[in-house]
């Protein structure tokens, strides 16, 4: 057994554990840790701008590939600046690893320089922080960070460091611990067989079903398995923000996105359905609208691996506790081995009613204005450009909506945005994270000119690790959605909505090493995009010029049912 | 409806916390926390006396044990238990009202661990109901200061909360 010092366990400790990239920040309280790092060259360290960059950096790694994002700061203000990164991870179930330093043991509490309370900072946002107390303890300590953060339904796990667990001049035994147990945590490993036996009797029974898929989906890798039982029910398929991806979109079974600016088919299904199948979704309030309207005709079957996700807004008929994969394996295998069938003739008359819905309203849009280019239309070029095989991240506002909407995204893990927590500023080190991570695919960044500049300090580390990604600005010259909000709702008093001065985005992409392109007329959408992405080893910084007065619809009207909608400016349902 | 919850939970700095932080963070409500170490010294047993509607309560059951040091729990509430509280009270005695303050802590079974010419200091043990008769009993009024424990609680019979 080796004897190393608490610095080098952690550095060691990365690289057992097959960690690639870590992201952070250096600083006083993890000096020790940062001159272990720089002895070996397995775990490569990303400097970042920003610590809260290297947080949306490790999240995005991590929403691409499944595996917990690691990211190093320093104790005080470097483990502050990561807050709000971590609390967009825990919002959207993100698997990640945060170690931060700490003052020495000696000092804590006596507020000492650089001194914060992090496991009190961050406990509200956190699947489960740890403290190291002796340097022995931290191999198994950091095995159980990344246990906790990447089992059962995961989340992001912060290991608050003292200085003087790591100090070089003392040395520990090291042995890489393969595996943990907590008698105090197991996750559900499978569903209760009772429950899915009666869960696909329901689905067999049904006469207006819908599946409504969400994150957990993607989570939980059963992509596959959704689209096997959609296929073989001729069930259509609905998918929350978070879940898009999960099922193809321009499959003749998907509605698209449901919920506040979901589609007019997806919210109308779903208000007239007789059976919703809930999988690895949990009836955020911007899905359900009024929960006391939500779905007046439907029994509900909830699949999660979180019991306190049951119940929790809406309650349901059949909940089954367990991991989506395996429910829906299981779930499958019932259903073909059942005497019952579904009942075609309902089904048919219901995708009959479903045709109808989606021909009615198809996600149009106004385009009578030729003079600016519609935001919408953005989004359409760049799928038309990028084959719609591109990752593409998103900041926080109308253009998410847009993407949401207008992407069609065929595979998971491929649409990358804060959903939960609604993060401005989340989209660009996103983006950063995944290029690095898979240098040979498109990956475009959606996002508009308020939230790029929220973290645009890291157009810098682009340069740095020459991240050539693509950066789509949808500039609309204002703050979109609260715009949209106060012409909805305040008689159009734009309060505090719209940026005076906005800079040169050009001129800063180009000061920072990358190319800038403005587009202001529709006949040069197309051709930009496309030179955009022919510059292969380039960050291209697009600003496009969109039509300021744009709202997103299909807009649910608050306090109504899932079906009661705003269809454009003057068309309500 | 009020309801008491039992919890073992690991013996950790931190853990408490974590727990007291879930309620206010979730906006529930809590009446009493008792927490102490058991005969195993690496488990905590928690008392959490709270009130909601069953929908609170099953979500509160269901997020204290998504808390990672949280090792088991039982709503005590769901069948018969026991529950006690003790309070220390001292309170004005002097005069006529000495005697009767006397004979209503006999009544309740309380003690007189603590005198002075004008003062008494009671010790009383029961649920939190029957404390609250006690100092209905002998009037606000000369209630001087009030400290309780909070409730602890166990099952009736042979039910067991252990790991």
């Amino acid at each position: 057994m080796e004897l190393l010092s608490g610095a080098d366990m952690i550095a060691r400790f990365l690289q057992d554990e097959g960690v690639e990239h870590i992201y952070g920040y250096p600083g006083g309280a993890v000096l020790h840790i940062y001159d272990a790092l720089f002895r070996q060259d397995k775990v490569k360290h990303i400097l970042v701008r920003h610590e809260q960059a290297a947080v949306h950096m490790a999240d995005g790694y991590a929403r691409a590939t499944g595996k917990a994002g690691v990211v190093l700061v320093t104790s005080g203000p470097g483990a502050t600046n990561t807050v709000t990164g971590i609390a967009t991870a825990f919002m959207d179930s993100i698997p990640m690893v945060v170690l931060c330093g700490q003052v020495p043991s000696a000092l804590i509490g006596e507020d000492a320089f650089q001194e914060t309370d992090m496991i009190g900072v961050s406990r509200p946002v956190v699947k489960h922080n740890l403290t190291v107390r002796h340097p022995e303890e931290i191999p198994v300590i950091l095995k159980k960070a990344f246990y906790i953060a990447s089992t059962g339904r995961p989340g992001p796990v912060v290991v608050d460091i003292p200085k003087d667990m790591t100090t070089p001049n003392e040395r520990w035994k090291y042995e890489y611990p393969k595996k943990v147990k907590l008698r105090s945590y197991s996750p559900a490993m499978r569903g209760h067989s009772g429950q899915i036996k009666k869960a696909a009797d329901m689905l067999l029974a049904a006469k207006r079903p819908v599946i409504y898929a969400g994150g957990g989906v993607i989570l939980g890798r059963a992509s596959d398995k959704l689209i096997e039982l959609a296929r073989m029910l001729n069930f259509p398929v609905t998918n929350t923000l978070m879940g898009l991806g999960c099922y193809p979109a321009t499959d003749r079974q998907s509605l698209g996105m449901l919920g506040m600016h979901g589609s007019y088919e997806a919210n109308m299904v779903m208000h007239h359905a007789d059976l919703i199948l809930a999988v690895g979704a949990r009836f955020d309030d911007r899905v359900t609208n009024a929960v006391d309207k939500f779905c007046p005709g439907a029994r509900i079957v909830h699949i999660d691996i979180d019991p306190a996700s049951i119940s929790k807004t809406v309650e349901v008929d059949v909940p089954i506790v367990g991991p989506v994969d395996s429910v829906l394996k299981e779930m499958i295998a019932l259903i073909k081995e059942s005497k019952e069938e579904v009942d075609a003739e309902a089904l048919a008359s219901w995708w009959a009613q479903i045709d109808e819905w989606k021909a009615f309203h198809g996600g149009r849009y106004v385009t009578d204005d030729t003079e600016k280019i519609k935001p919408q239309q953005v989004i359409e070029a760049l799928y038309r450009v990028t084959g719609g095989d591109a990752y593409v991240t998103s900041d926080v506002g109308q253009h998410q909506m847009f993407a949401a909407q207008y992407y069609k995204f065929d595979k998971p893990n491929r649409w990358i945005n804060s959903g939960g927590l609604g993060t401005m500023g989340f989209g660009l080190p996103a983006a950063m994270g995944i290029k690095l991570n898979f240098p040979d695919e498109e990956v475009v960044c959606v996002t508009g000119e308020g939230s790029i500049q929220m973290n645009i300090q890291e157009l810098s580390t682009c340069s740095q690790y020459n991240l050539p990604l693509k950066i789509v600005n949808i500039n609309n010259q204002s703050l979109g959605m609260v715009r949209q909000w106060q012409d909805m709702n305040y008689e159009s008093r734009h309060a505090q909505s719209y940026m005076k001065s906005l800079p040169d985005f050009i001129k800063l992409a180009e000061a920072y090493g990358h190319v800038g392109l403005k587009v202001e007329r529709l006949e040069d959408l197309e051709p930009a995009l496309k030179k955009a992405f022919a510059m292969k080893d380039k960050l291209v910084f697009l600003d496009i010029y969109v039509d300021p007065y744009e709202h997103v619809y299909p807009m649910q009207i608050a306090r109504g049912s899932m079906k009661d909608m705003w269809l454009s400016k003057n068309e309500r349902t | 409806m009020r309801r008491i919850i039992s919890v073992l939970l690991e013996n950790e700095p931190g853990a408490l916390s974590r727990v007291v932080g879930l309620f206010s963070q979730r906006n529930y409500n809590i009446e009493t926390l008792t927490v102490a170490a058991t005969e195993d010294p690496t488990l905590s047993r928690m008392t959490v006396t709270t009130r909601g509607s069953d929908k609170v309560i099953e979500q509160i059951t269901k997020q204290l044990n998504k808390l990672i040091e949280v090792v088991k729990l039982v709503d005590l509430t769901d069948g018969a238990h026991i529950e006690r509280e003790l309070m220390l009270i001292k309170v004005k005695a002097s005069g006529a009202q000495r005697d009767e303050i006397k004979r209503t802590t006999d009544i309740f079974r309380g003690q007189v661990v603590d005198v002075t010419g004008s003062v008494y200091t009671v010790q009383l043990t029961g649920d939190s109901d029957k404390l609250d008769a006690f100092i209905q009993a002998i009037g606000t009024a000369c209630v001087l200061e009030v400290v309780r424990t909070g409730v602890s609680g166990i099952a009736r019979g042979e039910k067991v909360l252990s790991i």
